[in-house]
């Protein structure tokens, strides 16, 4: 595709999704049966597009008959998560568990560890608030802060900048909630010899918009080469139901409705894909800015905001560090 | 090279280079384009200077012209410090 030939636009994400599907389907294919000889797939439904997306992908590669849904919802999950991942679920026609995972996380003390770590700013605080982290906007300064949002019993909300200290205790507390949806989605895939399926695409996989070893671990990730519009494609085409194409992105980590944006990436995921891309291909801020409508200066700041995302993922990516290679030499291909 | 000079170049040696000295940073090297910091280091940058220099380190203090560079951080805290003891007076 030629850069020059027609004007940069969301355009050029435009997917061919039949083609694109088949793709995926053959690489599922390849890589479940040959590659990590597992029978089937599981994979962790969320009501996300990501998780739909590749529910659907696995179903149109292996058939409904080799793909397990696993719904975990906790104490702080959405109700429309578990509604709507049932009904991808019963449109795809898997199989499907439910496993609450608040025991688990409880028995971990997870929500103690949680409620200590925002105490430590917000003395105040007690089981009855809800909460979320958030960045500080890259409108304000380079420099991204994060603050909780705690709302009281009574409906009052208050932000409060964290120190790094209650930061990484909030964020360390709130990871078992992805590791131990991992852990379930790995007794399911032990149980029937299946594989797990990661549900990252681009956006997230690039920018360590993920827990490391948490939903960042998995044995096949089909749509990590996507940029999130081109998820939303795939899933469309695939008939994922258009509640979950219309629903917001959202974490669903926190007791309080929290965006993607107010987490992790600087602008919503349309535009955030478009400035990705046109990283990635070496486009002028310029040319983004104007398929985006923005100045030439907020698209520069994306793009060091990307670079320095990509800094810290940079650990998220990384396989355990060895003295040597083991176990790579006398083997006959 | 003025006491708070030294102070915050120990602290980007400790606690930013955890002890290498084998990289050089300049008075005006970027923390950020650099890579020496992320969004939990300028949280932890803050808890050091408040700690260190008694300040009150605010919102709107939180922009890399203030806290990016060694000679941004001097300076910054030369300012705040002079603030501090006019507010005294």
């Amino acid at each position: 595709m030629s850069q020059g030939q027609r004007e940069f636009s969301a355009d050029h994400l435009k997917l061919d999704a039949g083609k694109e599907a088949e793709r995926i389907g053959a690489f599922i294919r390849d890589g479940v049966f040959k590659r990590l000889r597992r029978k089937g797939i599981v994979v962790g439904l969320s009501g996300g597009i990501d998780s739909s997306a590749v529910a659907a992908l696995a179903v149109h590669a292996l058939g409904a008959d080799r793909v397990v849904g696993i719904f975990m919802p906790e104490s702080d999950s959405s109700d429309d998560s578990l509604r709507l991942g049932q009904q991808l679920a019963k449109k795809l026609g898997i199989r499907t568990f439910k496993e609450d995972i608040s025991g688990v996380l409880n028995g971990a003390e997870c929500y103690r560890r949680r409620d200590e770590a925002i105490k430590a700013v917000v003395p105040e605080y007690h089981a009855g608030y809800k909460s979320k982290l958030v960045l500080s906007s890259l409108d304000s300064s380079e420099f991204r802060i994060s603050y909780v949002v705690v709302q009281s019993p009574e409906g009052v909300q208050s932000k409060v900048r964290l120190t790094a200290d209650a930061f990484l205790a909030l964020v360390a507390a709130t990871n078992f909630k992805q590791r131990t949806r991992k852990m379930m989605e790995y007794y399911y895939a032990d149980r029937f010899l299946y594989a797990v399926a990661g549900t990252p695409n681009r956006l997230e996989y690039d920018q360590g918009f993920f827990v490391k070893n948490g939903d960042g671990s998995a044995d096949i990730k089909p749509i990590a080469h996507l940029y999130k519009t081109q998820v939303y494609q795939m899933a469309g085409f695939l008939g994922v139901p258009d509640e979950i194409l219309k629903r917001p992105p959202t974490t669903d980590t926190y007791s309080l409705a929290q965006s993607q944006e107010e987490f992790y990436f600087s602008l919503p995921y349309d535009k955030m894909d478009l400035c990705l891309y046109g990283k990635d291909h070496q486009l002028p801020a310029s040319t983004v800015a104007r398929a985006m409508a923005v100045t030439e200066a907020q698209v520069e700041r994306v793009y060091r905001d990307i670079d320095a995302k990509r800094a810290v993922a940079h650990y998220l990516h990384m396989e355990p560090l060895l003295i040597e290679p083991i176990g790579t030499g006398g083997r006959h291909s | 090279m003025t006491s708070i000079e030294t102070d915050v170049r120990r602290y980007i040696v400790d606690k930013l280079l955890f002890g290498r000295t084998d990289t050089v940073v300049n008075g005006d090297t970027s923390f950020l384009e650099s890579g020496l910091i992320d969004s939990t280091g300028v949280l932890e940058l803050v808890a050091f200077l408040e700690e260190q220099f008694h300040i009150k380190v605010e919102d709107e203090d939180l922009i890399p012209a203030n806290l990016d560079s060694i000679n941004a951080l001097t300076s910054f805290l030369e300012r705040k410090s002079a603030a501090s003891v006019n507010s005294q007076r």
